[in-house]
């Protein structure tokens, strides 16, 4: 297996605040990369450079290099437009459109796109991306209903499922259950497994048994650090450094 | 009771009757006034008025038909071109004003929002009329917009900061342009309370009178032309209520009336807009 993206000594300030230091890391094709830490450990800060998330944050820089499609996409030539088109993101609170039907919060992305697709074309998008986030069968009789009426969970997945629907390769989530019951909780997990055969995906959480269950390979940070990274059994069975240990023994965090 | 815990609960009565009284008296001439054209204007409100033009003193019947489209007029012309103005300034406030440009901006809407509107119809005069050599519907729309604009600008940024950061975030994560984003997300999300504040401008430019005496000068006739005079609801109750005439008096009385009555429909559109926005 390859990897989607390298990320190579990538740091990041916000203003003279160093919060992120040399990560160099390689996520998976195909699979689930989880981020894990504390709060405050920059996991938040090093996904969302991976879309370019931070672009309108001032005082906000980076260096290093983001590789993806063979190009380094934190650099100022690559267009962040292109790039989010290719690398989705769901976000911790559901944000989905407000004013928006179920199915407009879907098209959206097809719609202001410009991609010039058909009517019958968007319609057939939005089917196959609300089946893919686990939400057709919940949804499909009401279409047009507002996507802010829909329960926590089914927000969440509708949001998965409106990022889907501009055919991402990598999506990132952040925190994507923590505002989410138990229940709506176990169903994104099922779901990231399940998109995982088709997509890359990175998942932030400072959920230890979430990143558990769900990853096939597990990042640590610790204060802006890459403590380690590795398969996720590997990770929490037989930690390589003490801190990561520490941590995953609940002695801090 | 101890006499302490009964003076403060006995405080607590007076200031709640305090504040209750300031809110009736605050409504109060809102009614005394509308009742009081009401019972003045009465003799005069018929459907005449509203379909006839105005007949020399003495004559009866006669309305106020060419102020009403004059208004109209006027006021269609301010927010035709105020509202791609204003909205857009909004805006670029709301979306992109974070350096010194746009506190100089901000700062002058406000000021502007405070000139006196007797001075805007001064500034329409030299600007419009002066040039033109001849008072015009022209002249009175911009000096009216110069009344809409600060106050839509300023509440289109309002309602645009309103809108959580989030849902910029999800539309940009997907991958939609910044302008895109602004435009069919952002500003759509926003859309009732900008349109709320286009009316409560619109009601508050209807109703002017200073601005339009040296601009619109009013007309007894129909409109010919944008470049001609123009009448308005206003400046006919203006010049009738200052005449000698006992029945332009009553024509002043109910020609307010309209006037009012148009105010209380868009105040009360805006009201629904708000309240459907949940």
């Amino acid at each position: 297996m390859d990897n989607a993206i390298e990320v190579k000594k990538l740091s990041a300030w916000f203003g003279d605040h160093q919060v992120l230091r040399e990560i160099t890391m390689g996520i998976r094709r195909n699979s689930v990369t989880s981020v894990m830490g504390p709060s405050g450990c920059g996991k938040s800060t090093f996904i969302r450079c991976l879309n370019r998330m931070h672009d309108l944050t001032p005082g906000f820089r980076m260096t290093g290099e983001v590789l993806f499609d063979g190009r380094n996409v934190i650099s100022e030539k690559v267009d962040p437009v292109f790039l989010r088109r290719k690398v989705g993101m769901v976000f911790q609170q559901p944000n989905p459109f407000p004013r928006m039907s179920v199915f407009a919060n879907v098209a959206v992305g097809l719609r202001f796109n410009g991609k010039g697709k058909s009517k019958s074309e968007i319609v057939e998008v939005v089917e196959r991306s609300l089946r893919m986030a686990a939400l057709w069968d919940e949804v499909k009789d009401h279409l047009d209903q507002m996507g802010s009426s829909l329960s926590g969970g089914q927000q969440q997945r509708l949001c998965i499922a409106r990022a889907l629907a501009v055919e991402p390769e990598v999506l990132l989530m952040d925190e994507p259950c923590s505002a989410l019951d138990p229940v709506s909780t176990s169903k994104i997990e099922d779901l990231i497994e399940d998109l995982s055969e088709k997509y890359t995906i990175v998942v932030v959480t400072h959920n230890m048994q979430q990143a558990a269950r769900i990853s096939d390979s597990v990042a640590f940070f610790l204060l802006g650090e890459l403590v380690e990274m590795d398969k996720s059994a590997k990770m929490f069975t037989n930690p390589s450094d003490r801190r990561t240990e520490e941590y995953i023994t609940g002695r801090f965090g | 009771m101890t006499s302490i815990a009964f003076r403060r609960k006995a405080t607590d009565r007076i200031m709640k009757a305090l504040f209750l009284l300031s809110a009736f008296l605050v409504i109060l001439p809102l009614f005394l006034i509308f009742f009081d054209l009401l019972w003045k204007g009465a003799k005069e409100l018929k459907w005449s008025l509203l379909t006839d033009l105005p007949r020399p003193v003495g004559e009866p019947g006669g309305g106020i038909a060419n102020g009403i489209l004059g208004t109209l007029t006027v006021t269609g012309l301010a927010m035709a071109g105020g509202i791609p103005l204003a909205v857009l300034t909004g805006i670029y406030l709301a979306e992109y004003g974070k350096g010194a440009f746009a506190s100089v901006v901000r700062f002058a809407v406000d000021l502007l929002a405070g000139v006196p509107s007797i001075i805007l119809g001064i500034f329409g005069y030299v600007l419009w009329v002066l040039p033109m050599k001849r008072f015009s519907a022209w002249a009175g729309a911009s000096a009216l917009a110069m009344i809409f604009i600060p106050i839509v600008v300023r509440t289109t940024e309002e309602m645009l900061k309103t809108v959580p950061v989030s849902v910029r975030e999800g539309a940009l994560a997907l991958g939609i342009e910044r302008w895109k984003t602004t435009l069919f997300i952002t500003v759509r999300t926003a859309a009732a309370g900008i349109i709320t504040g286009i009316l409560l401008a619109m009601a508050r430019i209807l109703g002017e009178t200073a601005p339009l005496l040296f601009t619109a000068l009013g007309n007894q006739f129909w409109q010919t032309g944008l470049d001609q005079p123009i009448a308005t609801i206003p400046l006919q109750v203006f010049s009738y209520a200052i005449s000698p005439y006992d029945d332009w008096h009553g024509k002043a009385w109910a020609g307010a009336v309209v006037l009012i009555l148009m105010v209380l429909v868009l105040s009360t559109v805006a009201r629904l807009l708000t309240r459907t926005r949940k």
